[in-house]
């Protein structure tokens, strides 16, 4: 049996919310079309948006945290590297104070992640230093 | 009478037990709709047919069908989409042994909308919808009117807006090449916005065009900036009619102006490099 159909979604590069159809042909992602009578995108993308089925599946896509070890780096478990940025974050805390650390957050990113890193960074960390992609 | 959107539910009801399915539309979450393949293992969804707004459905069936190249699909088309298979088949894209094709008839709003000449099928021979006469396209008319000088002026300004999104030549039918033109450094220069203007990329797509646009308006209406871009193309197809007497997808045994058919042998590449 031949399958296809367009799933609608929300463009993941930015934080203007363009909708878009992922063109699925027997269970595989194949393209990406936009959606027409979407009240945000009226039909149209930006290149990152046409593109956002090539990243998906690409070789080069982490799926693994990444530590450095001896200048290289290596894949780790999440329960590894979320300790070791933790100890590193209380480590310069101590030692600096909070006001020496910042947090860059992201567009792409959902509105409640974000909400949650500007509440890390006020409450659990204590500093007013976050800022996001978007200014870089 | 029964409405459209019955009659073609009809239709495809009519044939879906004899292919392996049809390609229309579907309405999906929030009332937007897509491009759908329907099936006899799921006839359910018939439900949700929808009729517009149209979408890109050639370069859906050449997607599925270079997947699958022994199918046997059914596609219900407007009168610019079966247009826009007809080249394809015609440049060798699809074949188009095993494909239905469904013809849906445009209504007066939707040909207004498009500003279409020819709202209508005319290779279809399942046919849902009454035909209607083209209207007039005011946009092309008015640049048409123009002085050289004042079109210049006009599509200089217009294209200052292009966010370069590829968009236009990526939604186009008719843009099926495996190496674009656009994506070589020497003719498009990349990390560069806006593009230099007047841009080789609008003015290559127009020539690429040339007697194989056949005005489903696509890349218009998917343009971020409204260019009017369909008025570049039915511009060039008015010349390619005089010209050649060739309109895109009229006539099903017309070889396009632009095709060379070279007689069997070994021939070797020469001229620049792709
Ligand atoms: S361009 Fe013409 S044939 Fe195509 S949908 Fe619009 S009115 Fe119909
Ligand atoms: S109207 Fe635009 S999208 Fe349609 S065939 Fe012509 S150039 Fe391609
Ligand atoms: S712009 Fe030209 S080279 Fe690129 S896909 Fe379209 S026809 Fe082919
Ligand atoms: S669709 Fe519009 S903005 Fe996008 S590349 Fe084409 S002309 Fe430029």
């Amino acid at each position: 049996m031949i399958e296809y159909e367009n799933v609608l979604t929300t463009c993941p590069y930015c934080g203007t919310g363009c909708a878009l159809h992922l063109q699925v042909l027997d269970q595989k992602l194949v393209g990406v079309l936009p959606a027409k009578n979407h009240v945000i995108s009226e039909g149209g993308l930006c290149i990152k948006g046409w593109n956002v089925h090539a990243f998906v599946n690409h070789p080069d896509r982490l799926k693994k945290p990444l530590i450095r070890k001896n200048g290289k780096l290596e894949e780790a478990t999440w329960d590894e590297a979320l300790k070791l940025v933790a100890d590193k974050l209380g480590e310069i805390k101590a030692q600096s104070g909070p006001d020496s650390i910042a947090f860059l957050s992201s567009a792409k990113c959902t509105n409640e992640e974000n909400y949650l890193l500007q509440k890390f960074a006020r409450a659990v960390i204590g500093t007013n230093n976050i800022d996001h992609c978007a200014r870089l | 009478m029964t409405d459209r959107l019955t009659s073609l539910r009809e239709a495809i009801e009519a044939v879906l037990p004899n292919v392996d399915g049809v390609l229309a539309l579907r309405i999906g979450p929030g009332g937007i709709s897509a491009s759908h393949l329907f099936s006899k293992e799921h006839p359910e969804d018939l439900a949700k047919l929808a009729l517009w707004p149209k979408e890109p459905v050639p370069d859906t069936l050449k997607i599925i069908l270079r997947a699958h190249p022994d199918a046997k699909l059914a596609i219900v088309c407007r009168g610019c989409e079966e247009r826009g298979i007809v080249e394809m088949f015609k440049h060798a894209q699809l074949n188009l042994d095993n494909v239905t094709l469904i013809g849906l008839q445009c209504e007066q709003a939707e040909a207004e909308f498009c500003r279409c000449a020819k709202p209508f099928t005319v290779h279809s021979k399942t046919t849902v919808g009454q035909s209607i006469k083209g209207v007039p396209d005011p946009v092309t008319e008015k640049i048409a009117a123009m002085s050289q000088p004042e079109r210049l002026a006009f599509w200089k300004q217009e294209f200052e807006h292009c966010i370069k999104c590829y968009g236009c030549r990526t939604i186009c039918p008719q843009c099926f090449c495996n190496v674009c033109t656009l994506e070589d450094e020497k003719w498009v220069e990349t990390g560069r916005l806006p593009m230099a203007n007047p841009s080789m990329y609008h003015l290559i797509r127009a020539m690429h065009m040339t007697a194989k646009c056949v005005a489903c308006r696509e890349c218009e209406e998917t343009c971020p900036a409204d260019i009017p871009l369909a008025v570049q193309f039915r511009l060039m197809a008015r010349d390619v009619k005089e010209l050649f007497n060739y309109e895109a997808g009229a006539v099903m045994d017309q070889k396009p102006p632009q095709l060379l058919v070279l007689e069997e042998g070994d021939y070797e590449r020469s001229g620049l490099p792709h």
